[in-house]
């Protein structure tokens, strides 16, 4: 009947897909722990006074009000500027360069920017631009920032636009459209809910991205709207605020990562679900 | 000339066609004058991505000169850390990058393996897509929040429960006994790689389980009809034909790993040692700039920072261009095949 080596492969197999399912486990419960430890410390600290005062001196009450503002500032600015730069050199890759050695280079850089250190970007915008301004300021953050983003950008712009059918680029040309019109007006078009996915995950990285403001926009105590001199932002707030020995700081770091990571995710999922084009990651 | 260009020359019967052509003439001419335009901004956008790469790879080794300069390339191999005496060697904290690496691939590596086995052979279809997103959200938490919940949940949790356990297990050992001999403080170049393997498992697990997808279903099929065990098929069948693109992978993680900055500098507690324990304090690249960098006044200092960024800049793109080039080599090899 079923000889021994037969029983041992089968014995073998259930191992190891039991270990695979083990694995899968793992890995959500990582994922479970961190988001309950953030529900469980985040919301306790969260209250109308975040979103109304400013950050505080120790031993004061105080809220996130010039952080939440100065964030928002510095990851539109950066938005703003690196998406007209990714979608066009994406559309270079997709509709010019194609399979040239100059796309073909360009996209292996790019996606090697993609994956670089973040804290070395904002090294870049130190030694170029911080340095010669000689202080720190919202404009630098934006750069340090924009410079992230724009990878992003050109990987979703290209990857989008490939998936157009020539069909449709011809259609347009044998109208007599200039290429420019029928790139602008037609396939960037067809795919404009992609290229808005891939701002919308830049926006998402760049969110959370530390390491590049702290060279770069650096913190501020008070409420600034002022993009050409130190601003606040919630990463380097809750930087300074976790590490330092107070407690009412430690409970404002966690509302703030509270908050930082309720957004993240709220926009990965909106990305993921509402701007969805398929074969796209 | 179009067709629509050509038409109106017969009734005006001008010797000089550009004035018997007007609009539609002069908007052709328009759209190859706003094409050239339109193709070389595109093309100038395009060509910024690589300068950007030349860029900061100039601007840190101008900024690093005052170090290289003064140390030399005993910059490299010098494990001192003094900026009282304005003594710099980078050998700490290169040995802390890449040893915490290692602990997050050592990790990382087979448990990435088993979620992309999980996703692509065993999880039923509707699970799928919920499940595969929730590996990829790992990815979407920021670093820093890594670093806060390593550094009050993780660390303290890690010294109570899993340091001992690790000590009474192999602290006795020939060899790697030392690696996990010490006080289990929580806070340690040991925490920093878990937490990295953590990090870096949406990276490796969803470039494998990319590459699995790409196995003709009839080399499988064929697998299991010859009554080939799901295991045996992924041993021998899909890990053979995608193993370019597992390597590309576990090297995107690699470079991931690397320059993580955030959550290594809340939990590895920089100092500037190289212990044979694990359990001791660190320093990597990424965590000594993150902390020291603004309180670095002396251009000798600072010089020495940047030249730490440039080392590790270096590196990552070295392992990451290796590693798009073996996914690439995966994908075209599966172009040539079907």
């Amino acid at each position: 009947m079923r000889s021994a080596r037969y029983r041992r492969r089968i014995l073998v197999n259930r191992f190891n897909l039991a270990m695979s399912l083990a694995t899968m486990a793992f890995g959500m419960l990582f994922l479970f722990w961190i988001l309950a430890t953030l529900l469980r410390n985040g919301f306790t600290a969260l209250s109308p006074t975040l979103f109304t005062q400013m950050t505080p001196p120790p031993g004061s009450a105080g809220g996130l009000l010039n952080a939440i503002f100065g964030s928002v500032l510095i990851v539109g600015a950066a938005t703003l500027v690196s998406t007209p730069i990714g979608v066009l050199a994406g559309i270079y890759l997709a509709e010019y360069g194609r399979n040239g050695a100059f796309a073909e280079a360009t996209r292996l850089i790019n996606d090697i920017l993609l994956s670089a250190p973040s804290i070395i970007l904002g090294l870049f915008v130190y030694t170029v631009y911080v340095v010669h301004v000689g202080h720190f300021s919202g404009w630098a953050g934006s750069m340090a920032l924009g410079l992230i983003a724009i990878p992003v950008v050109v990987r979703t712009t290209e990857n989008m636009l490939r998936l157009v059918p020539s069909s449709l680029r011809e259609a347009a040309v044998a109208l007599g459209a200039p290429m420019w019109k029928v790139i602008l007006m037609v396939t960037l078009k067809a795919v404009r809910g992609g290229v808005i996915t891939g701002v919308l995950l830049a926006v998402a990285r760049m969110s959370g991205e530390t390491a590049p403001l702290l060279f770069t926009a650096l913190n501020n105590q008070f409420f600034s709207s002022d993009m050409n001199g130190p601003m606040a932002n919630l990463p380097v707030v809750i930087f300074q605020f976790a590490m330092s020995p107070f407690d009412d700081w430690k409970t404002l770091a966690w509302a703030a990562a509270l908050l930082i990571t309720l957004a993240v995710l709220v926009l990965n999922i909106l990305a993921r679900t509402v701007f969805r084009q398929p074969t796209v990651r | 000339m179009s067709a629509s260009s050509a038409l109106p020359m017969p009734t005006t019967a001008a010797p000089v066609p550009t004035t018997a052509t007007p609009a539609a003439a002069r908007r052709a001419q328009a759209g190859r004058w706003q094409d050239t335009l339109f193709r070389h901004t595109t093309r100038a956008f395009a060509a910024l991505v690589l300068a950007l790469l030349v860029s900061i790879i100039l601007a840190l080794g101008y900024s690093a000169l005052p170090a290289l300069q003064k140390f030399g390339l005993g910059f490299f191999g010098t494990n001192v850390w003094n900026p009282v005496t304005g003594q710099f060697g980078a050998l700490a904290p290169i040995y802390g990058t890449l040893v915490t690496s290692v602990i997050a691939l050592l990790i990382g590596v087979p448990v990435s393996f088993g979620i992309a086995l999980f996703l692509t052979e065993m999880c039923p279809a509707v699970l799928r897509r919920p499940l595969g997103t929730a590996v990829e959200l790992l990815a979407a938490i920021p670093s820093i929040i890594y670093g806060m919940w390593g550094l009050f949940v993780f660390a303290p949790f890690f010294a109570d429960h899993v340091q001992p356990l690790l000590t009474r297990a192999f602290g006795d050992l020939w060899v790697i006994g030392p690696l996990f001999q010490g006080a289990p403080t929580g806070l340690g170049v040991l925490t920093a790689g878990v937490i990295l393997s953590v990090m870096v498992i949406p990276f490796i697990a969803s470039v494998m389980r990319d590459v699995f997808e790409v196995v003709p279903p009839v080399l499988k099929e064929s697998a299991y009809g010859l009554g080939c065990t799901t295991w045996e098929v992924v041993r021998r069948v899909v890990l053979p034909y995608t193993r370019i693109g597992v390597v590309g992978g576990i090297m995107l993680g690699l470079g991931r790993a690397l320059g993580e900055t955030m959550a290594v500098t809340f939990v590895i507690g920089n100092a500037y040692r190289i212990r044979a324990s694990l359990y001791e304090p660190g320093n990597s690249i990424a965590s000594a700039l993150a902390n020291e960098f603004n309180e670095a006044a002396d251009p000798v200092h600072r010089g020495s920072l940047i030249a730490l960024g440039l080392v590790l800049f270096v590196l990552t793109l070295v392992v990451l261009a290796a590693s798009r080039l073996l996914i690439a080599r995966l994908a075209r090899g599966e172009g040539a095949r079907t």
